[in-house]
């Protein structure tokens, strides 16, 4: 492949420029029998606020979860700040915030707790002195400071996902890969959600945002990628707002139109089923645990 | 003074002395792993590994037997570790390759575990009455050898339960966040599977096989009707988990019951006691009793700015 002086594992580079934060190529994903993403490459650089668009079904949830490492890759390459995906990545760098989680029904967890996992990375497997307050820290970074002793199924949907982006910052993270974190969100937390995010890229933080629509957050993106049935299809100034919903092979997946809510689309881009099947459930269809609820 | 006679009699009865701290051990150690359980919807589990350590307890007889220990049981107890660790190790990774198939894959082990153990007790010369006392407990005959066994096994199963609860409870809350983050997701897998197969077995002589599960589980079901944190919830369920076992093996010391019998009913009846008083317990937190999120306007967006009224 091209990019092998990319993939020497061993040596660390003694390079004055700083690596990309995401360094992905050729990235292929198989889940069951469909090629959810079919060689995408994709470049963030350090500092840059990236958007990941796609319609329902076009891999981009598939591709984050894949360049963090929760979904295998087929084939392909990925290096997340300078260091292949794997232990050596510096995990403690790195911030995830997935698409909200539905209720959860298991034990009651309060959100300094759910905050305070997001402190364990790599080998660290115990929390670190004063965790306490450094998980205060991160809720206060998106207005729940108040809400620490709070129960997160009492909570409404915009303020879980606040938990865990919360969660996500609670490490002071250089790279924050978030998945959707405004769909199914209320107004007042898609607000919250865009002026934490416009503080943290003031400070230089490195972003990728997978979204449905720019909305609110169109001020901050400097490039979109726009994926379609698991290729990029776009790779530069953000499009025209209705572009991404213009494709002609675009209506099958997405027989809602425009009006769909955004609700509607949280439970789509889970990206381990199949698209057009479960469209129609509002909720995320969580599939990995057998238990009845 | 009678009843008090009655209670120094029952503490210095040697038998009595051991299944009392035996009870300790296990009130206290199966909540622990039974939270994370709860937490992960794997409520089932350790009823599951406690079918495939009974053909641990029968394989572990006929060894015994083939090798001439003296007591013919004597290495049943280790025999039902081995399977039930090897029964959890297989049943992680069933459930992490997340196949739909997996249900019937954990149906097979679990009633082959069963089946297996009556047909090798036959083959060890037994008969399947040797294994009532595994399935049911038989905590009165519990040895001074297995009283130690069982101390080793809960002090490990307390340090990994509770020296590691951040990343159990971070893999068990949310594991793609935890592979995510770099964390060892299958080693912090595999390490709650094999101590809920340890809990089992420890749990094995005072319940018995076959009510194992109720105590992992039962008392974290009391204890998360009236809390909203992980860390009390196990806290609240440990105390419990003790409560119930050394008030139902009491109980049997003057009553001719079945102790695992008899904690179980009573943990479930704490349960319908503090379900029903519940409104009354949790009402000292205002906060929760009222709207949860008097601050969020609408949840809703509607185009145009309306808001429609739930």
């Amino acid at each position: 492949m091209s990019t092998s002086p990319l993939t020497s594992p061993d040596l660390p580079r003694a390079s004055s420029v700083e690596p990309p934060a995401i360094e992905a190529r050729g990235v292929h994903v198989r889940l069951g029998s469909s090629d959810i993403l079919r060689g995408v490459d994709l470049t963030v650089e350090r500092g840059e606020v990236v958007a990941l668009l796609g319609a329902n079904g076009s891999g981009k949830s598939t591709l984050v979860k894949s360049l963090v490492g929760i979904v295998p890759l087929a084939a392909g390459h990925v290096r997340l700040l300078g260091s292949d995906l794997g232990p050596r990545v510096p995990w403690a760098h790195l911030g995830y915030v997935p698409q909200r989680v539905s209720a959860q029904t298991g034990v009651p967890s309060t959100a300094e707790e759910v905050v305070a996992s997001g402190l364990l990375h790599g080998r660290r497997i115990r929390l670190p002195r004063g965790w306490r307050a450094t998980a205060r820290e991160a809720l206060d970074r998106v207005g729940l400071a108040d809400r620490a002793q709070s129960a997160v199924h009492e909570l409404s949907g915009g303020q879980q996902q606040r938990v865990l982006i919360a969660r996500a910052l609670a490490r002071s993270p250089e790279l924050l890969i978030l998945d959707e974190p405004v769909a199914g969100v209320d107004q007042p937390s898609q607000e919250a959600f865009a002026a934490t995010l416009t503080e943290l890229t003031r400070g230089g933080m490195t972003v990728l945002v997978v979204l449905h629509e720019l909305g609110a957050l169109a001020p901050l993106i400097q490039r979109c990628v726009v994926l379609r049935h698991g290729l990029v299809v776009h790779d530069g100034e953000p499009p025209h707002a209705t572009a991404a919903h213009a494709g002609p092979d675009h209506e099958h997946l997405h027989p809602h139109g425009d009006d769909a809510e955004h609700g509607a689309s949280a439970g789509i881009d889970m990206g381990l089923i199949d698209a057009p099947l479960t469209h129609h459930n509002p909720a995320p269809a969580r599939i990995d645990r057998g238990a009845a609820s | 003074m009678n009843a008090l006679d009655e209670l120094v009699g029952m503490l210095s009865d040697p038998f009595m002395q051991r299944a009392l701290i035996a009870a300790v051990l296990v009130g206290v150690t199966a909540p622990v792993m039974g939270t994370y359980l709860v937490q992960r919807k794997l409520s089932l589990l350790g009823d599951g590994i406690g079918h495939v350590a009974l053909t641990g307890v029968a394989l572990g007889w006929l060894v015994g037997g083939a090798m001439g220990v003296v007591p013919d049981d004597a290495l049943a107890i280790p025999g039902a570790v081995v399977a039930a660790v090897i029964g959890s190790v297989i049943i992680e990774i069933v459930r992490e390759r997340g196949r739909t198939s997996g249900d019937v894959a954990l149906a097979l082990m679990f009633y082959g575990g069963i089946a297996g153990g009556v047909l090798l007790i036959g083959v060890a010369g037994g008969s399947s009455g040797n294994l009532m006392q595994y399935l049911f407990g038989s905590i009165s005959s519990v040895s001074p050898t297995d009283l130690w066994l069982t101390l080793i096994l809960g002090v490990l199963i307390l340090a990994v339960g509770m020296g590691l609860r951040a990343a159990l409870f971070a893999v068990s809350y949310d594991e793609e966040f935890s592979r995510a983050s770099g964390l060892p997701v299958r080693a912090l897998n595999i390490a709650i599977a094999v101590i809920a197969a340890l809990t089992v077995t420890v749990a094995m002589r005072v319940v018995g096989l076959l009510l194992v599960s109720a105590l992992m589980i039962v008392p974290v079901a009391i204890a998360q009707l009236v809390t909203i944190s992980f860390r009390r919830t196990m806290a609240l369920a440990m105390v419990i988990g003790v409560v119930v076992c050394v008030v139902g093996l009491s109980v049997t010391y003057w009553q001719t019951l079945s102790p695992g019998a008899t904690i179980v009913v009573l943990a479930i009846a704490l349960y319908a006691v503090v379900a029903v008083l519940r409104p009354v317990l949790v009402r000292r937190r205002p906060r929760t009793a009222h709207d949860p999120h008097p601050d969020i306007p609408d949840d809703v967006h509607v185009e145009g700015g309306e808001r429609c009224s739930a």
